[in-house]
């Protein structure tokens, strides 16, 4: 086997890896405050990657101001989103909003397949990263690259940003004793809307990186919300370590599997979550408790 | 004498209308929508088994509806089988696959149970969209016979009235499997695991069972449902299946079981309507669930049950428990 194509593949599962990280991290911190799985959370990956197409086509604006406009734009709309309708089932089980969020994508995907089609619509990738660049003597193309250490510097900064920083001490303690913290004089419940459309805006960023890389079409969300939630699973609900590291391991291991037989390549996710269940049922950075 | 017409010749009597009803329906909408309200309905029940009566929501039970409907299809295919010999081993063939699919499955709990159970889902449909030579692929298995040794089922009318008592008798096992004993252990199970762990019942056990009966009936709705249909296709195991069928369950009523019956006539009967006058059946489902979700959690049957019981001022059981949980 040529190893230089394995190492391809590696990146490859590297680039694939670091959609499955910012997505699953933008689920872990809306499950982490809300105790909400977001189901929609592949539908508004997918609205991140048509904001992004829309904006080149219809006002001309290019790949970097869109990777800061289209996450605000869709973590807008998903604070409306969680205004107008999670809100109403927060105190209810969270298998109720599950099943909402789970309608929400059925409407989103189909008016976006009414609107669009299902014809997949190119997206460039910005002139600046258009090369490849060599590694071990073989051409690896630049965006790819970028895709992965942008990913990276993002991941790193969330966790900064949710341990280190006193918003993300109000965060955590909102997360393990939200009864205790609102007696302690912080108002919780002022955070939920701006966390979750973090966490929106975080799918929606990943959504615009991958829309240079895949074609952008509506239904290039909801595959990769299921993978998502084996990657959760493996890593362990509300990690957001364990999102992250899971996310690049699946992309990784994907992509190696598809060296041996391309087939395997979309069963690995799951493959390696029955092994998890099976060995370490919480996830790999899961706690115990968890359910 | 009102008690014992309440307790002897009610059941009796809504026994009978519902066979009458199963006779007649085909008589009143076109046979092949009635074919698939039964078989989504026995489907949905499948669902609200484990929802309802176990307190486990499956968000992948497509898996065992494809997997039904992919052996019954093939089997008849392939050996020219009588459409009940096929369509039980595919009923066979899901409930195999629902014990390790099971097995992995109840190590988690409520919303991971639903993740779980969705991604398992997945897998399987991309095994059977990998595995060409034996699938078809994304051409599905077509040109699927249906056959019944001296009895012509070709017509589609036919064939319900010759569904009819598999149909039937699914309905009236997932009946049995709740009034039993074992059913009620599994309603001990949903109200409180720990408390029937504490009365000494292995419960993961009591769990992995009502899994695999209930991915049973799936199967044998699916089988069924692709034999009638002439084919298996990969629709039959896609996620949005899944979702519907849960729809219809809560539509119909949580923990009601035959609510999942109306569930599915009320879904079916509105996209009949409305298919011919948009192609959004997308927007409609999605829309349905929205509704249901935020105005209609006690579904049609888990309303008129309430009534009913206010009425005989009993208070009935909440099923999915609406707890306040930042008290928990």
């Amino acid at each position: 086997m040529d190893l230089g194509y394995v190492a391809l593949q590696l990146f490859n599962g590297l680039a694939n890896g670091s959609f499955y990280a910012l997505v699953s991290l933008g689920l872990a911190v809306i499950f982490g405050l809300m105790r909400v799985v977001n189901f929609a959370h592949g539908a508004f990956y997918m609205l991140g990657a048509f904001a992004a197409y829309l904006l080149l086509q219809e006002l001309r604006i290019g790949f970097w101001p869109a990777v800061v406009i289209a996450p605000l734009v869709v973590g807008t709309l998903g604070m409306i989103v969680e205004r107008l309708l999670i809100r109403r089932l927060a105190r209810l089980d969270a298998l109720y909003n599950f099943l909402l969020t789970f309608g929400l994508t059925l409407i989103i995907q189909d008016a976006m397949r009414l609107r669009f089609g299902l014809q997949g619509q190119p997206y460039p990738a910005p002139a600046e990263l258009a090369g490849s660049i060599a590694i071990g003597g073989a051409g690896y193309p630049a965006y790819r690259l970028f895709v992965i250490a942008f990913s990276i510097v993002v991941c790193v900064g969330v966790w900064y940003a949710v341990e280190r920083t006193r918003l993300g001490l109000v965060v955590r303690a909102a997360t393990e004793r939200a009864d205790l913290t609102r007696a302690l004089g912080i108002r919780v419940e002022r955070w939920i809307t701006p966390v979750f459309g973090f966490g929106v805006g975080l799918a929606a960023l990943a959504g615009v990186l991958a829309a240079p890389m895949r074609n952008v079409s509506p239904l290039m969300g909801s595959e990769l919300i299921i993978f998502t939630f084996a990657v959760v699973v493996i890593g362990g609900m509300g990690s957001i370590a364990g999102a992250v590291t899971a996310g690049f391991l699946v992309g990784a291991l994907a992509s190696l599997a598809g060296v041996l037989n391309p087939a395997l390549e979309n069963m690995v996710a799951f493959a390696l979550m029955a092994v998890v269940l099976l060995i370490r049922p919480a996830g790999l950075f899961g706690s115990v408790d968890a359910g | 004498m009102l008690a014992e017409i309440r307790r002897r010749v009610l059941p009796a009597a809504l026994v009978l209308a519902g066979v009458v009803m199963t006779l007649v329906l085909p008589r009143l909408i076109y046979p092949v929508l009635a074919l698939e309200i039964l078989l989504w309905g026995l489907f949905a029940m499948s669902v609200d088994l484990l929802l309802g009566f176990t307190g486990l929501l499956s968000f992948g039970h497509a898996a065992f509806w494809g997997v039904g409907g992919y052996t019954a299809a093939l089997l008849a295919r392939a050996f020219q089988l009588p459409f009940p010999v096929a369509v039980l081993a595919g009923m066979a063939a899901s409930a195999l696959l629902a014990v390790p699919f099971g097995f992995l499955s109840i190590r988690r709990r409520a919303i991971y149970f639903a993740m779980v159970t969705l991604a398992f889902a997945q897998l399987i449909f991309y095994v059977v969209n990998e595995w060409r030579s034996l699938t078809g692929g994304e051409n599905g298995v077509q040109g699927v016979p249906r056959l019944l040794p001296g009895m012509s089922v070709g017509r589609s009318i036919d064939f319900y009235y010759a569904a009819l008592p598999l149909i039937l008798a699914g309905f009236f096992l997932a009946h049995r499997i709740v009034r039993s004993p074992f059913g009620h252990v599994l309603a001990a199970i949903r109200d409180n695991e720990a408390r029937a762990q504490s009365l000494g019942y292995a419960t993961w056990r009591y769990k992995l069972l009502a899994f695999v009966l209930s991915g049973g009936l799936a199967g044998l709705a699916g089988g069924l449902y692709a034999v009638g249909h002439g084919f298996a296709s990969l629709d039959l195991l896609h996620w949005t299946t899944s979702g519907e069928v849960v729809l219809m369950t809560i539509l119909g009523g949580i923990g009601t079981l035959w609510g999942g019956l109306l569930g599915a006539a009320i879904v079916l009967l509105i996209r009949d309507t409305l298919s011919t006058a948009s192609e959004a059946s997308g927007v409609v489902t999605g829309a349905i669930f929205l509704a249901i979700v935020l105005a209609f959690r006690r579904g049609v049957l888990g309303t008129v049950g309430e009534r009913v019981a206010a009425f005989r001022d009993r208070r009935a059981r909440p099923v999915l428990v609406e707890t306040d949980t930042t008290r928990a």
